[in-house]
């Protein structure tokens, strides 16, 4: 069976103004199945957001392959691009990134102004089913500014999911939440996902996040390994303890 | 629903949505937009109405676009049969023609004896045909101009000038004023109208008689007053032909006549005011909207870059660079359509119910207030849209050329 992602010795690098060249990634090879949960951790400036960014179509490799399931990606055009990442993609942002001045219904409802006509047609309808499943029923018509960080990353978690995207790339998902309502968060998160057999890749910097996925990675200088069951654990009772 | 029927649809359900989102924001772009369409069709629509003031005033002397005149006058000595056979001619060539409009005129040509209170005074009158008022666009300041059916009265009907009038004391509708004309056989006349007679002295009596009236009660001399002219109001396409025909026609029927035949209208002299109008105004409009397209342009940008966040995380919904180019360029364009028909709205509502009367100095009217121009609205539009466009197609350059991931990264 083809992974659903396939990255395959990708790298990036940025050519910086003082004429130096910024390796971000090196030699990263990632595979993730259909349905599969797999976190990432690593320092801040590991280049965790940049292999995200790669994954989700946003950013290109330097070198390497990168195959969505089982086929290149390199060279479609960028609008064949654009099409394929509003289809397959889902997108959580730590800073939530929702669109000041729309109510809650119209940020749920806005991927699906590039949707297909049926799609388009029902956006208002949808969006409001998403939002009740992510317990927002009650705020339909609010601003997101009257709404408090979790209810705006269950809004964003709602829009992320509203084109029933394949695979869901969550950037830090509770990194601007506080523990228990980010735990929340990730509750309804994963039984979205679990429901509609999501594949999911998320990044965190919290260990009891990674811990729920059914693999985890570190990014270490833009390098990617992937980390036991047993040391996970022993991170994990270990930052518990301290 | 096609594709290629949703597209367009989904683009601009979103424009629209961002245009009421910044709404205030699209606002204040928009004032110099929105003042530039309403001064250029306010300026038209005002101008339209000066010109046709000016073209009533050519009118009631010169006629109405397009008045051709002939006259046929003896070369020897002025008889009563001269004139009368030239009368005929002219009245005979008129019908052949089936012309609606047409009629006799002797302008200020006739001296008739008027038994004011204060003595008798010769008063100079000009014999007409009830068409005469139509023609002239003739302007009562009281009563009425001649009807057909002021030729069948038993009494002569006269349209007099104020200073006339005033001799009787003044013109009243309800009794109107009658005043015996002298002669060989003293008639009483009857009063039904004050205007203007133009081209006369305005502090000397001066009236308008029919032409029936004139002969039946023999108020005028044909040997003295010569032939009447013939008044023509024509299409302007016709006038030329026309001119030239009654001038052979009217020739060969009267020999031993200077025939004239010449078009009398100013109409053709409004050409300089139309084209003050058409390319002054045009001129300025354009030099107005540049400065609110710059306005908008200047808005479109900052905003861009404020939007920058927004416009990544559109394009991980999956936007296309086309997209977000049409979104951010038809954002501009909606906004200033909707200022261009805002100021159209205004400039129709300030026209429409603007006070004219009150506003016009003493003496000058307005009978047929023209239209609206429809054209100055509709350029007005075109042109604000047009410079909505224009103005969008920086920013919306800007918005895809935004990188992605700088735009989302913190
Ligand atoms: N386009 C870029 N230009 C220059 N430096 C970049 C660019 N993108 C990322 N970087 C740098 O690469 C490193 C990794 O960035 P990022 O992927 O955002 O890390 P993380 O998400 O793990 O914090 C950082 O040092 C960042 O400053
Ligand atoms: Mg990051």
């Amino acid at each position: 069976m083809t992974a659903t992602l396939s990255l395959q010795q990708v790298s990036r690098s940025v050519a910086l103004p003082d004429g130096t060249t910024l390796h971000i990634l090196t030699g990263v090879d990632l595979e993730v199945a259909a349905g599969e949960h797999v976190a990432v951790v690593g320092r801040s400036g590991s280049g965790k957001s940049t292999l995200l960014n790669i994954v989700g179509l946003l950013d290109t490799p330097t070198t390497g392959r990168y195959l969505l399931d089982g086929r290149p990606v390199s060279g479609l055009s960028a609008r064949r691009t654009a099409r394929l990442r509003g289809e397959t993609f889902g997108f959580v942002f730590q800073q939530f990134n929702l669109l000041p001045g729309r109510t809650a219904t119209e940020n749920v409802a806005s991927p699906l102004l590039y949707a297909s006509g049926r799609e388009f047609l029902a956006r208002k309808r949808t969006a409001r089913a998403m939002l009740e499943r992510v317990g927002l029923g009650g705020r339909l018509d609010t601003m997101p500014e009257k709404l408090s960080g979790g209810e705006q990353q269950r809004v964003a978690l709602a829009r992320s999911l509203v084109r029933r995207p394949r695979v869901l790339l969550a950037d830090e998902p509770t990194g601007a939440l506080d523990v228990d309502t980010g735990s929340a968060v990730m509750d309804v998160l994963e039984e979205l996902v679990r429901v509609d057999g999501t594949t999911l890749v998320t990044i965190t910097h919290d260990l009891s996040v990674a811990a729920r996925a059914d693999r985890q990675f570190r990014l270490d200088h833009g390098v990617l390994t992937e980390i036991t069951r047993d040391a996970l654990a022993a991170a994990t009772a270990h930052r518990e303890t301290v | 629903m096609g594709r290629w029927l949703l597209g367009p649809v989904a683009a601009v359900t979103e424009a629209w949505g961002e245009v009421r989102v910044h709404r205030t924001r699209v606002v204040l772009s928009l004032v110099g937009v929105f003042l530039a369409v309403f001064a250029m069709t306010t300026i038209t629509a005002a101008g339209n109405m000066g010109r046709q003031m000016m073209l009533e005033s050519s009118e009631r002397s010169g006629g109405r676009a397009a008045t051709l005149q002939v006259s046929a006058y003896p070369n020897g000595a002025v008889t009563a049969d001269g004139a009368d056979a030239a009368a005929r001619v002219l009245r005979e060539t008129a019908e052949r023609h089936r012309v609606t409009w047409w009629g006799l005129v002797s302008q200020g040509s006739g001296q008739m004896t008027v038994r004011f209170p204060s003595g008798a005074q010769l008063v100079t009158f000009s014999a007409v045909d009830p068409s005469y008022g139509t023609m002239h666009r003739a302007l009562t300041d009281q009563g009425r101009f001649f009807t057909a059916a002021d030729g069948e009265a038993f009494s002569p009907r006269l349209v007099v000038n104020r200073a006339f009038a005033d001799q009787l004391g003044g013109f009243d509708e309800q009794v109107p004023p009658t005043v015996v004309l002298g002669g060989d056989r003293p008639v009483t006349a009857t009063l039904v109208g004050v205007m203007e007679v133009p081209y006369s002295d305005p502090s000397m009596p001066a009236a308008y008689v029919l032409n029936s009236a004139a002969q039946a009660w023999g108020l005028v001399d044909p040997s003295t007053s010569g032939p009447p002219s013939l008044e023509l109001w024509v299409p302007d396409a016709d006038a030329e032909a026309l001119t030239a025909a009654l001038q052979t026609e009217v020739q060969a029927s009267l020999p031993g006549y200077s025939v004239s035949a010449y078009r009398t209208d100013f109409g053709q002299d409004l050409g300089v005011v139309d084209a003050i109008l058409a390319y002054g105004v045009r001129g300025v409009g354009v030099f107005a909207l540049v400065l609110g397209g710059i306005g908008v342009l200047n808005v479109g940008l900052v905003t861009v870059r404020q939007r920058i966040r927004e416009i990544g995380v559109r394009r991980s919904f999956g936007a296309t660079g086309g997209r977000v180019f049409f979104a951010v360029l038809l954002e501009s364009v909606a906004a200033t359509f909707v200022a261009g028909v805002a100021a159209v709205a205004l400039s129709v509502l300030l026209v429409s119910n603007f006070p004219l009367e009150a506003v016009l100095p003493a003496g000058v009217v307005l009978q047929d207030v023209p239209p609206f121009p429809v054209s100055a609205a509709v350029e007005g539009l075109l042109a604000a849209t047009a410079v909505g466009a224009l103005a969008g197609i920086v920013p919306a350059t800007m918005a895809v050329r935004a990188k992605v991931i700088d735009a989302i990264r913190y």
